[in-house]
């Protein structure tokens, strides 16, 4: 098990440099520069900020001058962010995604596991449809729908939460986009469980356990449960990229200083490094997301073993 | 003594095609110690109506008439009463040993519960007499080998699991849906000498439930063959291989492939099972009966007893049927 970790930890560097390198040259091909603005500037200032950058140099120069950089950790300068290193943005904005996300995916993996143990349980009966109710609404709108919504009703309706914005921690500002994130997630993980979970009581070993007399709680809990959940820790991957490193919608309508709003006007200034910084940490966390799933599955299935 | 009395026993499954009976009008009754065979087609109600017993039948699925176990009805208790019963006193081993274990679950933990549930016993305890039992069923380092997991066995081992898991309790009757269908031949012989030596052992009864003629052969003291659902034919074991009264019977015993004969063919029924859902009029078994004559098409007949005590159910009277089965001996 350790030295199948160490290795998927070792695989890291080959994928980071390749998604690195792609972006890198996207990012070039791309018209227009980081200094492009409506405002002119001269052509001497100009100068002056491409040499602070090295913009000057050849591109095979700049990519070998980055990539050292990377090596030793350093994700360089932002272009837009005078005083500022991307190490230093990624600083502020990965615990606010981190706290955010985070949270939001471990109540969505409670309330979703629960909602669809009832919902198998009882299938087909009015607590089954509602729960699929809800479920479909969360997939079938879209998260600037909901999310809106949200503020209409908490902030400005009944005034209980504030519409927006991050004060250093302040739970207030935290309720509503991780009700929104915990939404969506939730109706994709209830969906899930509740599938896996009326497939497996179908299973025949569930035939055996009930023809061994076992109560109903001890057929579900010790014999169903672990089976029905792998399916959905394949989904916890994808969720905690979706809700953690690119919650662009949720940190674009609550205003929240958090890693998906980083992207979109890294992407939108043409913050070069900024991008790049931000798809580095990306890719690197989406490859220890997948390396987690598979170590969860590992303690869950005793028929993986590495 | 009888322990289990089942009469007038049917099963129905609601299905998109209107309702469906899967088994009609099953009576029979199982002595303390006593092996039945009930011998059938895939389709003719031989499992459904076990299931039932076991309450474990589909959610679409209803049973009517009765199963007296003790004198209680087990088609009529409460899921509690019925769980007081099946594991400790009713026990059931299934046709598919590869996923009819817990794939998540240790052997020890599958085995232990089922002592812990109905003996009150400690897992410690539990834990040992689970090892003896594996010790029984004959699977070597059992003391080792309890702590692993279904897949590490071979399908045959598995089976024995099951079956060392179903007799944890020393159970009155053991119910056996198919058990050696998924096994090699070798390991079936294995399988059925096991259950054999562990029915002298442990007084258990047995319900066998098999399309194998030869595991009924072996094993069996009544045999039932049914046939859409229907009982065909009721009697000794000896009855149905040397006096078989039924064309059905008569037709399944033909279609054993013989090592003497040198034919180049198998002999077969010829036709297809009845459609459970648009079943004939009369005799199920009328339309592919060679001996078939007016009237069998539109009346069911009726399960009665003839000179000897076997039962049968068909219109021809048995001195009109063709019997020259002596090659069935062979079995």
């Amino acid at each position: 098990m350790w030295s199948y970790t160490l290795r998927r930890v070792l695989v890291t560097i080959p994928t980071v440099w390749a998604v690195t390198t792609v972006c890198y040259l996207l990012l070039h091909i791309t018209p227009g520069g980081p200094f492009d603005g409506e405002r002119k500037v001269s052509a001497a200032v100009l100068a002056n900020l491409q040499a602070k950058y090295h913009l000057d140099m050849p591109l095979w120069q700049q990519y070998l001058y980055y990539m050292k950089s990377l090596l030793q950790g350093d994700l360089g300068a932002s272009f837009r962010y005078a005083d500022w290193s991307v190490n230093e943005l990624v600083a502020h904005a990965l615990p606010v995604s981190l706290t955010i996300g985070g949270s939001s995916l471990i109540i969505s993996l409670v309330l979703g596991v629960v909602l669809g143990i009832v919902a198998a349980l009882r299938q087909n009966s009015p607590i089954d449809y509602l729960v699929m109710l809800i479920s479909n609404m969360g997939s079938a709108f879209p998260s600037f729908i909901i999310g809106p919504v949200l503020v209409l009703v908490f902030s400005i309706l009944l005034k209980w939460l504030p519409s927006g914005g991050w004060d250093d921690f302040a739970v207030s500002y935290m309720v509503l986009p991780v009700a929104l994130l915990t939404f969506i997630n939730v109706s994709t993980i209830g969906r899930v469980m509740r599938g896996s979970l009326i497939e497996i009581m179908n299973s025949n070993f569930i035939r055996t356990a009930r023809a061994k007399g076992l109560p109903m709680r001890t057929i579900v809990f010790r014999h169903a449960l672990k089976p029905a959940l792998m399916p959905v820790v394949t989904l916890l991957a994808p969720l905690a990229i979706s809700s953690i490193t690119s919650a662009v919608v949720t940190e674009s309508i609550f205003s929240l200083p958090g890693l998906g709003k980083l992207i979109v006007n890294g992407a939108a200034n043409r913050d070069y490094t900024l991008v790049l910084g931000l798809v580095v940490l990306v890719t690197f966390m989406t490859v220890l997301f997948n390396l987690l799933v598979d170590l969860a599955y590992a303690l869950l299935d005793p028929k993986i073993r590495y | 003594m009888s322990i289990l009395n089942v009469s007038n026993l049917g099963v129905q499954f609601r299905t998109n095609d209107g309702m469906v009976n899967a088994v009609n009008g099953l009576t029979f009754e199982l002595n303390q110690g006593q092996t039945l065979g009930i011998v059938g087609e895939s389709g003719s109600g031989k499992s459904q109506s076990v299931l039932a017993m076991m309450g474990l039948l589909a959610k679409n699925g209803t049973a009517s008439g009765e199963a007296l176990f003790h004198g209680q009805n087990l088609l009529t208790m409460s899921p509690r009463e019925l769980n007081r019963i099946r594991g400790d006193r009713i026990s059931m081993i299934f046709q598919d040993p590869m996923t009819s274990l817990n794939p998540y679950l240790t052997v020890e933990r599958q085995m232990t519960e089922v002592l812990e549930l109905h003996k009150g016993m400690s897992r410690r305890t539990a834990k040992k007499r689970a090892i003896e039992l594996l010790d029984a069923v004959r699977i070597p380092e059992a003391a080792r080998r309890v702590n692993m997991y279904p897949h590490e066995f071979s399908g045959g081992m598995r089976q024995r699991v099951m079956i060392a898991m179903a007799l944890l309790c020393e159970p009155e009757v053991l119910v056996a849906d198919e058990p050696t269908t998924a096994l090699d031949v070798t390991v079936q012989a294995q399988i059925l000498s096991l259950l054999k030596d562990l029915q002298r052992d442990f007084g258990t009864a047995i319900i066998m439930i098999t399309h194998d003629l030869g595991v009924v052969a072996g094993l069996c003291d009544k045999v039932m063959v049914m046939y859409g659902g229907r009982v065909m034919e009721h009697a000794d074991a000896d009855h149905i291989f040397y006096r078989p009264t039924h064309p059905y019977t008569i037709g399944l015993l033909g279609a054993l492939p013989h090592l003497e004969a040198n034919d180049d063919e198998l002999t077969s029924i010829p036709g297809n099972p009845p459609n459970l859902a648009h079943m004939p009029k009369g005799c199920p078994f009328a339309e592919r009966c060679t001996h078939a004559r007016a009237g069998c098409a539109d009346t069911i007949p009726p399960l009665v007893a003839i000179d000897g005590g076997a039962l049968r159910a068909c219109h021809i009277p048995v001195a009109e049927l063709t019997v020259d089965n002596k090659e069935a001996a062979h079995v």
